[in-house]
């Protein structure tokens, strides 16, 4: 048997609202909210990185998963905001929650799939019996070129994840991926802001790569929609997962537990990982969930888990990601979050 | 900032390791050569819970090189529950709204950057203990 | 041991002196000490300066400084103990004397601050706090005092007033020192709406950067009573250290490097602070002389917030501290600071302070200290 041992979340504090971002560049507040379905979104502070958060998620996910980090022999970041360009965060991670020195890490990116993908890798390689227990973190601080539409929802999170083959929690029943080379948005090296396809990030990318990773994983378990009790889905705005849940015919019960963007906004690589970390939060032993990430470039993870007896026994022992999110929050104005977000020039 | 130097105090830096002195018990952070209370040099290594209160603390205006983008922060001694106490940046809050004794709880952090093409230093912070 | 004499000392006027530079200020005050002791004899030189370094670039003032004055092979030395350079430097040259190996030894403190940005000084000055436990996390010398000042509240109940009594008092005496940076009143109106540079202590509670020199020759008693000038004993010597880092001392409010160093030198002297006349120390915040004030045992702990405002420590007080105007508004070249001290000391036992003068004066104490007081310097000195 191979799942998830621990899992743990860290959201940064800050918010700031829609009506703050339209109202700096005259835009229209109420089209963006109803349009994007999102209300405000998470700003991680100036002392806060893809680093800091993966850390602080993880310290969470080892309280849930009663684990000397010593025996972690593998940890894998997923993340398009790395701090360096060269020099893994992984190995920063690994340091801080005492993993090293028999630890292998690596970096991972592939837009908002990257912290699937550590997931994907981390449970392949325990199943295989390479390592006892492996980490994967989806964990990011994504910048919106300002003014644009991805402006109001790029925020900042991370989940990350414990994987081993005993105690678990949630076990995983079966995984499937669904890839092509689609460009429908890309960050060149050395540019401080993603570019996009516009509309074509719709129906070519998000919709055709979910369902294709659907279709693909319930083909080859032979199940239906209605035998899940929750879906996540990537969630890059509020409106995406709610359209793409209704056409492949999952109810709002079954998604909503999962849906953080319209207050959280699009953590990226921490999208689906923290809706899936929601949803354990919430669920009870016994059900089955399905996971589907997606990243630009693009391609989606489709992951089926069943939840334990031990996920009652091991929620409490770490805040849940929806204290983090719905208590405690700090609001800025736009002037504070540009000098947070370094969108401002300062000298040298 | 010197990358040796600032490598060799990952340790304390990361994961709170403190030295525990084996004949008297007392904690210190960070560990001196012999133990300030007894003068012994038998040491285990420990790590701090991370919780603690606040001792002191102060609001910087006028900060140093590298920490001008942050001003103002709180920045306080900790006094863990363990006993060390610890000077460290407070953050995630409102620095007016801090008082001597409000509980704290460790953070992983970013401090600064040696400019922009240097090293990123990372490091102990504290946030006021609200449950998350 | 030989009982010890000053019988010389050189103040230059101090402030931000751009025409000169860090030799040339070091051998002025140099000159004037000898010119005032009425020999030029130097057996040895030690100087105080706690960074020629970072704030010139330059090391070796031990070759520097004999050179520039035009008289090379004098043996010389650097002393640094941070802010406690000067005092340090004045109680080596003590030991060159007192022990016979000099008969002659003059101490020099000096500093040129302004040569660097006010942000290269900062950083130059925050060296002298823990690098890798304090200033690695952003907290700068008017943060370590300030986190002091507000435990001293929390703790005693020491108010914003008494604070700026302290500043307001030391401004004043400032104003009739000719050789003061800052040498005007300043109200208590004015320092409340000084800039907040790290809560509670603002601007004006802050003493200054300044560039700065002064100079002490010190002999044996005997060889002074062969010059015309009145010599000034040097009865008591005392030195301690403390831990560098605030959070690594047990009670934040004791200084104990102070208490140990001011025991210390009143037991060499046969002496009790009651015989003590007055004092010049370390004010280089407001916070630090009414904490110095209990260190010394002038008042019983928390109560140097009330003494200051209260009067003891004017000119006119019980207990006179910083009859020069303190560092706050003499200013505060770091390395002179304590040899600066010690000029005062004798200038107002000599009874040369003109209209700053003491009245009934025959014993004071200078203290000179480090950083957050992780090293402190008290010397006593009497007219005979």
């Amino acid at each position: 048997m191979t799942g998830i041992v621990g899992y743990g979340t860290k959201i940064p504090r800050y918010r700031i609202k829609v009506e703050e971002i339209a109202k700096v560049w005259g835009a229209d507040a109420p089209t963006y909210k109803r349009g994007l379905n999102l209300n405000e979104k998470s700003v991680p502070a100036p002392d806060e990185d893809c680093a800091t958060l993966s850390v602080n998620a993880t310290l969470n996910a080892l309280k849930r998963a009663k684990i000397d980090p010593a025996d972690i022999g593998a940890v894998y970041v997923g993340s398009e905001s790395h701090p360096y360009a060269v020099k893994p965060t992984g190995t920063i991670v690994s340091e801080a929650i005492g993993a090293c020195p028999y630890v292998h890490t690596a970096d991972l990116e592939f837009a908002c799939k990257a912290g699937t993908e550590g997931m994907f890798i981390a449970l392949n390689l325990v199943k295989s019996g390479a390592v006892p227990y492996a980490l994967a973190i989806g964990a990011d601080t994504s910048q919106g070129a300002p003014g644009d539409a991805l402006e109001y929802s790029a925020a900042a999170g991370a989940a990350a994840f414990i994987m081993g083959t005993d105690n678990l929690i949630a076990e995983l029943k079966d995984t499937h991926c669904y890839m092509t080379d689609t460009p429908d948005f890309w960050r060149r090296e050395y540019k401080h802001y993603p570019e996009h396809g516009g509309r074509f990030t719709g129906a070519p990318a998000y919709f055709k790569h979910v369902t294709g990773a659907v279709d693909a994983i319930l083909g080859k378990t032979n199940m239906k929609p209605e035998d899940f009790k929750y879906v996540i889905f990537h969630q890059p705005n509020g409106k995406f997962p709610v359209l793409v849940a209704k056409k492949l015919g999952f109810t709002e019960q079954q998604y909503l537990p999962g849906l953080l963007s319209p207050t959280l906004g699009n953590t990226y690589s921490g999208s689906s990982p923290m809706g899936f970390a929601a949803t354990l939060d919430i669920a009870k032993p016994g059900e089955l969930i399905l996971l589907i990430s997606y990243g630009s470039g693009a391609g989606s993870d489709a992951f089926i888990f069943e939840t334990t007896k031990k996920i009652d026994e091991v929620r409490d022992l770490a805040p849940m990601l929806r204290t983090q999110l719905d208590e405690h929050k700090i609001y800025i104005e736009y002037g504070t979050y540009a000098k947070f977000r370094k969108k401002i020039l300062l000298p040298n | 900032m010197q990358v040796p130097r600032y490598w060799r105090e990952i340790p304390k830096r990361y994961r709170l390791e403190a030295a525990q002195c084996k004949k008297c018990l007392n904690i210190s952070f960070p560990e001196k050569f012999s133990c300030p209370e007894c003068g012994s040099r038998d040491f285990k290594t420990i790590r701090l819970s991370g919780k603690g209160k606040i001792s002191t603390h102060t609001i910087i205006r006028i900060a140093p090189e590298g920490f001008n983008d942050q001003v103002p922060y709180g920045m306080g001694i900790i006094e863990m529950d363990e006993g060390p106490r610890i000077m460290a940046q407070i953050t995630d809050c409102d620095p007016e709204k801090l008082k001597t004794g409000d509980r704290m709880i460790y953070q992983f952090r970013r401090i600064r950057e040696d400019g922009s093409t240097g090293v990123i230093m990372y490091a102990y912070k504290f946030v006021p203990d609200v449950g998350i | 041991m030989r009982k010890l004499a000053i019988i010389g000392i050189g103040l230059i006027k101090w402030g931000e002196l751009w025409e000169k530079s860090m030799r040339q200020i070091a051998a002025e005050a140099v000159y004037k000490c000898l010119e005032d002791a009425g020999t030029d004899r130097i057996d040895a030189m030690t100087i105080g300066n706690m960074s020629g370094g970072l704030f010139n670039g330059q090391e070796h003032l031990s070759s520097l400084i004999p050179d520039h004055m035009g008289r090379k092979n004098i043996p010389a030395m650097r002393i640094e103990s941070a802010c406690a350079s000067g005092g340090m430097a004045v109680r080596t040259a003590c030991l060159e004397v007192a022990s016979g190996f000099s008969d002659y030894a003059i101490a020099v403190g000096v500093e040129k601050m302004t040569d660097i940005s006010g942000n290269e000084a900062t950083y130059a000055l925050a060296t002298a706090a823990d690098q890798d436990y304090e200033a690695f996390h952003g907290v700068t010398f008017p943060g370590l005092y300030a986190m002091m000042a507000k435990a001293h509240m929390d703790r005693y109940g020491t108010t914003r007033e008494q604070l700026s009594s302290v500043v307001i008092k030391n401004h004043y005496n400032g104003s009739l020192n000719p050789n003061a940076q800052f040498p005007f009143k300043i109200t208590s109106d004015q320092v409340l709406k000084s800039p907040m540079v790290s809560d509670p202590l603002r601007l004006l509670d802050c003493s200054p950067i300044t560039d700065g020199a002064a100079a002490v020759l010190i002999t044996t008693l005997e060889e002074a009573k062969k010059l015309k000038k009145q010599p000034v004993l040097i009865s008591g010597i005392g030195h301690a250290s403390d831990s560098i880092a605030l959070s690594s001392r047990k009670d934040l409010l004791k200084l104990e490097a102070v208490e140990l160093s001011t025991n210390k030198a009143l037991e060499m002297a046969g002496k009790s602070i009651k015989d003590i006349d007055f004092a010049e120390v370390h004010d280089c915040f407001s916070i630090a002389e009414i904490m110095i004030l209990e260190a010394l045992g002038v008042v019983a702990p928390g109560d140097g917030g009330k003494a200051s405002s209260d009067g003891l420590t004017g000119l006119n007080g019980g207990f006179p501290v910083n009859p020069s105007g303190g560092l706050k508004s003499k200013g505060h070249p770091v390395g002179a600071t304590g040899v600066a001290q010690i000029c005062e000391a004798v200038t107002q036992l000599r009874g040369e302070a003109g209209k700053r003068q003491l009245k009934n004066i025959r014993t004071g104490l200078t203290q000179n200290m480090g950083g957050s007081a992780g090293s402190s310097v008290v010397h006593i000195l009497e007219v005979i």
